[in-house]
């Protein structure tokens, strides 16, 4: 059914997707954020440590279960925009592939919506409600998906988008894509997984970089390294490299 | 009368030649079966829905489950099935083309008092309870891009019938994700965004 989606590329420039003023809030409210983040993480490791010392134990009980109806419901919400193997989709948006990607990677952008570090109105209102281990066992499940990819790039794009990805361009200082991203752009840690993901979605991020990564100066994050990188692609650069990772398996 | 008539014959022949090709089609057959139902100017007709205006990429595909028989509600089954039988893809696409050109008209028949929840739900979706923002998908304006349809402006009594019609098992098309989104619809939602959409231009 996905077939006839594709036949443009929609405008990249949508208000909906445009930086919204409200990260004053986010930096009002910084030492609190803080505070809940350490006490956050802490907790997750304990909960972690925990897990795993006492499986034997009958404390199993305690962790969310990948199974348990509220994962299933969220998993199936998550699935109505993001395609039922979360392969993407290309709605009036383009709905970014989470299959295969790496958990690190959506564990901190999904943060990065709910910090105004990523602007995003919808995903802010979506991550909102989701709560850490809610997230975790999220990401795993997408982690470990892996459908084919949707398709739809100009294939005359590919060969000079594989050059690019895999040499850079060092006459523009370009580093290689594949330096960071590996060289099948599977990611690791928070760099992302690129491989299969949407033709349209990797030309918008690419595009609009400084407007939708990095955005609450009051908390830099891993965004910054791309930024250089975004800024000296032109356009058709930017559409090769898309047209290329849009490919790989 | 006599003297007017090869005057009349060269006016009638430019006015032809002039004519938009789509003018010239609106006196197809085809396009005039399409109006007993969904009205003159294709602005829909309760319960036939307004296809002017629609994406046209959305009308073939429906034309094209009619004529499999996928879409299978009361009324689709009733008239539609039927109508679709005899189409061949090529004047399904040129139905579709004709159908997309039309200028719509918002119905504008909601309950006005539910339309700021059907907007809430539109626009932001409700992530407690799983409920997706159609935006996404649909636009900003509910004009739709593709096989993914206008939703601006059509009636509520059908979009009120459609949303509903997923959860009670009936199919629009062959696959994901509607059926999902729609079924997690409680009536009063259903109520509220095809109030709102109705009054979508």
């Amino acid at each position: 059914m996905s077939a006839a989606w594709s036949e443009s590329v929609r405008p990249l420039k949508k208000a909906f997707w445009s930086c919204s003023p409200t990260g004053g809030e986010g930096r009002m409210m910084l030492p609190k954020h803080r505070a809940h983040e350490t006490i956050r993480r802490r907790s997750a490791l304990f909960v972690a440590i925990l897990t795993i010392v006492l499986a034997g134990g009958g404390w199993g009980q305690y962790a969310i279960a990948a199974s348990s109806p509220d994962v299933q419901a969220k998993l199936s919400y998550c699935k109505d925009c993001h395609g039922p193997s979360a392969q993407g989709y290309r709605g009036y948006f383009p709905i970014p592939r989470l299959a295969g990607q790496q958990p690190a990677y959506l564990e901190n952008q999904l943060r990065a919506f709910i910090e105004r570090r990523r602007t995003n109105n919808i995903m802010f209102n979506v991550a909102h409600s989701l709560s850490p281990s809610m997230l975790s066992a999220l990401a795993a499940d997408f982690h470990a998906l892996n459908p084919p990819p949707i398709g739809g790039a100009p294939q005359r794009l590919v060969a000079t988008g594989k050059k690019i990805f895999q040499d850079g361009m060092p006459e523009n200082n370009i580093a290689a894509c594949a330096a960071c991203h590996g060289p099948g752009a599977t990611g690791s840690g928070e760099i992302p997984r690129l491989a299969g993901q949407l033709y349209p979605y990797v030309i918008k991020e690419l595009t609009n970089w400084g407007k939708e990564r990095g955005q609450n100066p009051a908390k830099p994050d891993t965004s910054a390294i791309m930024s250089p990188v975004a800024h000296s692609l032109d356009q058709e650069q930017i559409e090769a490299v898309a047209a290329y990772v849009s490919t790989l398996k | 009368m006599r003297g007017n008539g090869p005057k009349s014959a060269i006016v009638a022949a430019l006015c032809w030649a002039l004519l938009p090709v789509t003018a010239t089609y609106a006196e197809n057959l085809a396009v005039r079966n399409c109006n007993w139902c969904h009205g003159g100017s294709a602005q829909g007709y309760t319960p036939a829905p307004r296809l002017a205006g629609q994406r046209s990429q959305y009308l073939e595909q429906q034309l094209g489950y009619f004529h499999a028989r996928t879409r299978d509600n009361p009324f689709s089954r009733q008239y539609m099935w039927g109508a679709a039988a005899a189409l061949t893809p090529q004047s399904a696409r040129q139905l579709a083309l004709y159908f997309s050109s039309l200028q719509p008209k918002a119905a504008n028949d909601g309950v006005p008092d539910l339309a700021p929840l059907g907007e809430r739900i539109y626009q932001e979706g409700m992530p407690d309870a799983n409920i997706v923002a159609c935006v996404v998908c649909h636009g900003p304006n509910a004009e739709g891009v593709g096989q993914i349809p206008r939703l601006g402006g059509l009636a509520y009594s059908y979009l009120k019938r459609r949303l509903a019609q997923w959860a009670e098992g009936y199919h629009a098309a062959a696959g994901p994700p509607m059926p999902d989104i729609a079924s997690k619809l409680s009536p009063n939602q259903i109520e509220a965004l095809a109030s709102y959409l109705s009054f979508v231009k």
